[in-house]
């Protein structure tokens, strides 16, 4: 038993205290997780947007209807979240594209990307947040 | 030389090149009407329905709602594949994603063509 003595301790099952706190995502896991988050809420929240299109299209009163609708809170509060996801998904997605060409695939470059990616995507929603309202 | 498929129907590196390419064009259709709603005039109902009345606009608005639909069909069958393993349910949530996405590009159809 010579070297069966230093053992480091191990997690031995996931918690989700463990899950929360211990395990950290590198940056670049967190742009792709988001990634798949924003498109899953894109998908979903499509139907919401053609209805919104619908309606602010079809006439003078559905127009300024629709209008006053984005201007409630909870509306415009999930309106900048679906922005977020959308530039977010943009960003991370032109991210991907240079990884399938094998630039940036190197540790510092990727963690640099990884943030850039991730201000980028909040800076374009405060951006165009701004112009809408 | 023997020139040889190894494995597979090479479905998947379809999907793959179609999700980029799909992508690539919802990009160019976001920064060119981005460009056109920040550039225009101020947005009222005429200029927002004169902008969707004009053909360019429908043919590249129906382009990007095909592409979108072929984007988040990859995507969102790639999610299923990857969280929901009984195969029973991951077909049924499948086709429930697929009725969902026809019901989108038909709606969208509706709107551009009113």
């Amino acid at each position: 038993m010579a070297n069966a003595t230093i053992r480091k301790p191990r997690p031995k099952y996931l918690s989700l205290a463990a899950l929360l706190f211990e395990i950290r995502l590198p940056l670049a896991g967190w742009v792709s997780i988001l990634h798949r988050i924003s498109g899953l809420l894109l998908f979903l929240a499509v139907v919401w947007l053609l209805f919104m299109l619908d309606r602010s299209l079809a006439s003078e009163d559905g127009f300024e209807g629709m209008r006053r609708y984005a201007g409630l809170l909870p509306v415009k509060l999930a309106l900048l979240a679906l922005l977020w996801a959308y530039c977010h998904h943009f960003c991370a997605g032109i991210r991907f594209l240079f990884l399938d060409l094998d630039k940036g695939v190197d540790q510092a470059t990727a963690r640099l990307t990884s943030a850039l990616v991730i201000a980028a995507g909040l800076a374009l929603t405060a951006w165009l947040g701004a112009l809408l309202w | 030389m023997v020139d040889r498929v190894v494995v597979g129907a090479h479905y998947g590196l379809r999907d793959w090149l179609a999700q980029r390419i799909t992508a690539a064009i919802m990009a160019v259709y976001t920064v060119i009407v981005l460009a056109v709603l920040i550039g225009g005039s101020p947005i009222n109902y005429a200029v927002w329905k004169d902008l969707f009345t004009q053909g360019w606009m429908r043919v590249a608005t129906l382009l990007f709602a095909a592409s979108l639909a072929w984007h988040a069909w990859v995507g969102v069958r790639d999610i299923l594949m990857d969280y929901v393993k009984p195969a029973g349910a991951r077909l049924t949530l499948e086709v429930a994603v697929l009725l969902v996405i026809a019901g989108y590009l038909g709606w969208t159809i509706q709107i551009l063509w009113r």
